[in-house]
């Protein structure tokens, strides 16, 4: 067993050094697998079994009754052909591909805002933060579907401005905006952390960009934007793997169907009724892998891309 | 991710940065403090409205929900609608729904408590073969879908006769599989100082009184945030008990919201919104308390709500 660094550097106490050494680094090997047994062992038996055994099972058939028949390749060949998969990667991709930006805009917007040494600075925060906490639950879900129901609140709040949507629960073409106003109005938990990452942005940056003339466009371009990519690339990947997960909003809203006319089939739901009210178990493997090489993919690329606008100043903390 | 992972709970109100030019009269700094809240009472009146129309709607009668109703305030509010929602479904009564939330949900803060501070305790310090790589991976199964391990474990439990038992959804808490405790509590060990530890080694003491007297002690405001965090994600998790159970007097709260819905197919709105308030209530009481706490948690651990 290899000896630590920081390890002979702590036993520089009166006792033969290479003899303690040697037992300090056995004793901490040993106590240091105790003590990581509990999270050890859920690594394994609840993460990285399972993730084996469904790839496995992804290339079978297996109703949950009987034994699962190898078929190979299969069930990615005709995930490819199943309409409704099709369906259901296009609604997850654009509530993701609109949702999440317009989302982490608002955060934005609204962080800037009120970054200032104003009152009421911290009311404000914390209520625009609550909506973060339940969003994802069952009543919001139950309350959204109320709201934008047909002749709902939504929809008369709007016709007293003359504007005629034709409801949005029932109406294929508006379940989505419905679906992307329920994460935006989320916005609080991203906004938070932007608040953070504002206030450490040395305000001498902004004084000595005032004195060279610099307008507030500027400013956010040459100072805000910069300093703050750490953060906002940390958002935006967080961001972007949650919205791929939505479920139980699809669910109660669509009444675990994803209706009207699969405009809420969303990835997680399709899977869900695949695998247990179909008890398909092999093609909702399959996509459950897929989910997991796409968010791979997904995260990768950030990461590649991070290199050119994500910016990590030396001294930034 | 270790940008936004500042270990320590920050002071609330850290100096923040005000660019005020000494130019800017005084009539003009009031113009602009007042433009400042005006937009942002008009922003806060937007996102509270959903929550305050669930309140109010919960109080009114079923004719004044739907249609055209966007107001706040009716002549008629009763308290009918909670003594229909408090009868539960199912044959099952609310309060039972509330007792099986609540157990799930103080099983999942303990579970979680003690197996994310165990296993933070190895990553933050010990050193032991291995531990970059187990850190490493840790960190990776916070950005898995969990989707992928759904279904394996599902058959796992079926076969060991654990479906419709707590077990299937407390077990993972119990076993630091929420890996975002781990990583908050490694950040928060992190933060302290060696010396601590260095010093009661050298009087002797071993890891697991390191642990208790000493860490434990002083990660109080970690583990406050974890608890606070688990216990309200666990409130409100749907998924999970979806799966897992089937006898409706096993259902939390969630679950049985569903069956609400399905059973009751909106005719009778005002109860199913009188329930989700309900349902809500535990975690606004909980967000009105501990709401310094949870937004420093946001902002310092980067934690989702």
């Amino acid at each position: 067993m290899t000896q630590s660094p920081t390890l002979s550097r702590r036993s520089t106490t009166s006792a033969p050094a290479p003899l303690r050494k040697s037992k300090r680094s056995g004793a901490d090997a040993r106590a240091g697998y105790t003590f990581l047994l509990p999270w050890l062992l859920g690594f394994i038996a609840l993460t990285v079994g399972p993730m084996i055994s469904s790839l496995y099972l992804s290339f079978t058939n297996y109703n949950l009754f009987e034994a699962p028949k190898w078929i190979g390749f299969d069930n990615y060949t005709t995930l490819f052909q199943d309409e409704r998969f099709l369906q259901s990667v296009g609604v997850t991709v654009n509530y993701v591909i609109f949702g999440t930006p317009l989302k982490l805009a608002a955060a934005l917007a609204v962080a800037m805002l009120l970054n200032s040494k104003r009152r009421g600075q911290g009311f404000y925060r914390s209520a625009f933060y609550a909506p973060s906490l339940i969003g994802a639950s069952v009543s919001i879900a139950i309350v959204w579907k109320a709201m934008f129901g047909d002749n709902g609140p939504v929809d008369q709040g709007l016709s007293i401005f003359g504007i005629n949507l034709g409801g949005w629960v029932g109406n294929p073409a508006m379940t989505m905006p419905m679906f992307i106003l329920l994460t935006v109005w989320q916005f609080g938990a991203p906004m938070v952390i932007f608040l953070a990452g504002l206030k450490q942005i040395p305000n001498e940056l902004y004084e000595a960009a005032s004195m060279d003339g610099a307008g507030p466009v500027r400013k956010f371009f040459n100072i805000t934007w910069p300093m703050l990519s750490p953060v906002i690339f940390f958002n935006l990947l967080m961001e972007t793997i949650h919205a791929f997960q939505i479920f139980a909003s699809a669910y109660i809203i669509s009444n675990g169907e994803g209706g009207p006319a699969g405009s809420t089939l969303f990835y997680t739901l399709y899977l869900y009724l695949r695998g247990f009210s179909d008890f398909r178990m092999g093609y909702a493997s399959a996509m459950a892998w897929l989910l997991v090489i796409v968010v791979g993919i997904i995260t990768l690329i950030f990461f590649r891309t991070s290199k050119s606008w994500v910016h990590y100043s030396g001294d930034s903390r | 991710m270790t940008t936004m992972a500042t270990p320590t709970q920050s002071a609330p109100d850290a100096p923040a940065p005000h660019y005020n030019p000494k130019s800017e009269s005084a009539g003009a700094k009031r113009a602009k403090s007042t433009f400042f809240h005006m937009v942002a009472l008009a922003l806060t009146a937007v996102v509270l409205y959903p929550g305050l129309w669930m309140i109010a709607s919960a109080f009114k009668p079923n004719s004044e929900i739907g249609g055209a109703n966007t107001s706040l305030w009716s002549s008629n509010f009763s308290m009918d609608n909670f003594v229909t929602a408090m009868e539960g479904i199912g044959g099952v009564s609310t309060l039972q729904f509330f007792t099986n939330s609540l157990v799930l949900a103080i099983g999942a803060v303990v579970g979680t408590v003690l197996s994310a501070s165990v296993s933070a305790y190895a990553f933050a310090r010990i050193n032991f073969p291995g531990r970059g790589l187990f850190f490493g991976m840790m960190i990776a199964t916070l950005l898995l879908p969990f989707h992928v391990v759904i279904i394996p474990q599902y058959i796992v439990f079926q076969q060991l006769g654990l479906v419709d038992t707590y077990i299937p959804l407390l077990i993972g808490k119990f076993l630091a599989a929420d890996a975002f405790f781990v990583f908050l509590m490694v950040q928060f060990m992190r933060g302290l100082p060696a010396e601590l530890d260095e010093a009661a080694r050298i009087d002797g003491a071993g890891h697991a009184r390191i642990f208790g007297s000493i860490m434990l002690p002083l990660m109080k405001p970690a583990l406050i945030s974890t608890s606070i965090f688990s216990f309200i994600w666990s409130w409100n998790d749907f998924l999970g008990p979806l799966l897992y159970l089937n006898t409706p007097d096993k259902y939390p709260l969630p679950l049985a919201l569903r069956l609400f819905v399905d059973q009751t197919q909106s005719s009778d709105y005002g109860a199913m919104i009188a329930m989700s308030v309900l349902a809500l209530l535990p975690v606004l009481i909980f967000f009105l308390i501990f709401q310094r706490y949870i937004v420093e948690g946001v902002s310092t651990q980067g934690l989702k709500g």
